[in-house]
């Protein structure tokens, strides 16, 4: 089966506290951050978007798995906050790491699960032998209505795999989905902010599809939660990920590598691919790791990844540590003119 | 809404910094040249990509910016020497005005430069950022 070649990330500089959000809100920013288990969160800068992030990540990717670029077949980017309506990210990808002209490229929309579907689509044409290397995407600068408790998480983000079958640095032993039409997020075309379902985010969409799709792929592949050296699951806020674990029976030692929320929140798309990364910073030979994402709408996608020992030999040099340490903090009114929340500010955006 | 096609052609420059060399006397320009200017008929011309890294050669701080780089300033545009010896104009971001010197290395990131207007296309291309920062 196919499995990972390489990948790379990739999170803007700038920085804003949870605390500073709340004091503008008049919220305890103590409470806010017992309470989402988050501290802080990127934010991007003026002149960055998913594919400037996309881009970026894509390089590191291209870097890190040593390959030609013009050998990539396929090139998907999942994301909520694409820069065009009408008009793929991927191809301004594409042209950015020189994988013009011999390849498809589309953008998917999933939520905060867009990134793994792209994952999936390129297994399944490298498995088929349609392509010799996937690029799948998962990258976003969401946007939280301000005062809303989706402000504290919404930041920016993103992750890129390569996926094939030659050189490969972990095998993706297996991957399986979980989908229903559960309403619990959305944003209606045109409109600016997203809307929620608040509590109904909750069990009936995050833990039933995580849950369900945790539960398929370890039953199907004969594993228990024990089995596993580390587990990813994505990250909406610090909370629901713990407790997902703590339903299916993992412990906390083993959810730890993967868990990014309190430093850079909630990534959307390149929320779970970026807690794989970092766990692949560390992962070394016959690791196994459980990867499931959620998006709202909704589903999940469980991978199931074993660690060979190539990764221990060619170490990714960009890790996600390094992008979360280089850093530098904004207060809330410049946050505000970088997300071009200002009335009468056109940031052309 | 014009010049879309003008982007499109310098897609390769802007994207990926691509630029020519002259094969005959091993000079290498960036915006690219059709013509060597030392060897002219006895040159051979032929497409190169230079690598991003290079140093700060000179560098302003903009305070009063053209339109659509208002919300910008103040930013810092550097001419840039490239490792491979062309220099070039570019914005140097993710850095505040005192952390950038004569000499700083820099290497080449990937940003959107301007957009016409809400409805216009998105032009992006290279700027720079600081190595060492």
């Amino acid at each position: 089966m196919a499995g990972i070649v390489g990948y790379g990330v990739y999170l803007p500089k700038y920085r804003l506290k949870a605390e500073e959000i709340a004091k503008v809100w008049g919220m305890d920013g103590e409470r806010v951050r017992e309470s989402l288990l988050i501290n802080e969160k990127t934010v991007p800068s003026l002149d960055e978007d998913t594919a400037t992030i996309s881009v970026e990540a894509a390089r590191n990717a291209v870097g890190h798995a040593g390959i030609d670029a013009k050998d990539i077949g396929a090139i998907y980017v999942g994301s909520e906050s694409h820069p065009y309506a009408v008009k793929p990210t991927a191809t301004i990808v594409a042209a950015a790491i020189d994988a013009v002209e011999d390849l498809t490229a589309a953008d998917y929309e999933f939520a905060c699960k867009a990134g793994t579907a792209a994952m999936q689509s390129c297994m399944g044409l490298v498995d088929s032998g349609m392509i010799k290397y996937g690029l799948a995407i998962g990258a976003d600068t969401s946007q939280g209505k301000p005062g809303d408790a989706l402000e504290y998480t919404a930041s920016a983000g993103g992750a890129a795999y390569i996926i094939g079958k030659k050189d490969t640095i972990a095998e993706i032993v297996d991957t399986c989905s979980y989908t229903t039409d559960t309403p619990d997020f959305w944003r209606r075309e045109g409109v600016d902010f997203p809307s929620h379902g608040a509590r109904f985010t909750g069990r009936p969409a995050y833990f039933r599809h995580v849950i369900s799709a945790a539960k398929v792929i370890m039953e199907r592949n004969d594993k228990k939660p024990e089995d596993f050296d580390y587990v990813v699951f994505h990250q909406p806020n610090g909370k629901f990920p713990l407790n997902a674990a703590k339903t299916l029976g993992f412990r906390k030692e083993q959810l730890e590598t993967g868990m990014l929320i309190s430093d850079i929140g909630n990534t959307y798309s390149g929320a779970t691919p970026l807690g794989l990364a970092a766990i692949l910073d560390r992962a070394n030979n016959g690791d196994l790791i459980l990867a499931v994402s959620y998006g709202s709408g909704a589903g999940s996608d469980a991978f199931i990844v074993e660690v060979n020992g190539r990764n221990e030999e060619k170490r990714n040099r960009k890790t996600v540590r390094d992008y979360i340490d280089g850093k530098e903090y904004i207060d809330y009114s410049v946050y505000v003119k970088y997300k071009g929340k200002l009335k009468g500010v056109a940031l052309q955006k | 809404m014009t010049g879309i096609a003008t982007h499109w052609r310098l897609i390769p420059q802007r994207y990926n910094l691509v630029g020519t060399r002259c094969s005959n006397c091993g000079n290498k320009f960036f915006p690219p040249r059709d013509i060597c200017p030392d060897c002219r008929r006895a040159g051979n011309i032929e497409e190169f990509r230079f690598s991003g890294d290079g140093r700060v050669y000179s560098y302003t701080v903009i305070h009063t910016p053209p339109e659509g780089f208002e919300f910008q300033k103040p930013y810092v545009l550097g001419i840039i020497e490239l490792a491979e010896g062309p220099r070039l104009l570019s914005q140097i971001v993710d850095c505040k005005p005192g952390d950038v010197e004569i000499g700083s290395r820099v290497e080449k990131v990937f940003r959107k430069v301007i957009a016409d207007g809400r409805e216009g296309i998105i032009r992006y291309g290279y700027k720079f950022k600081l190595k060492d920062h």
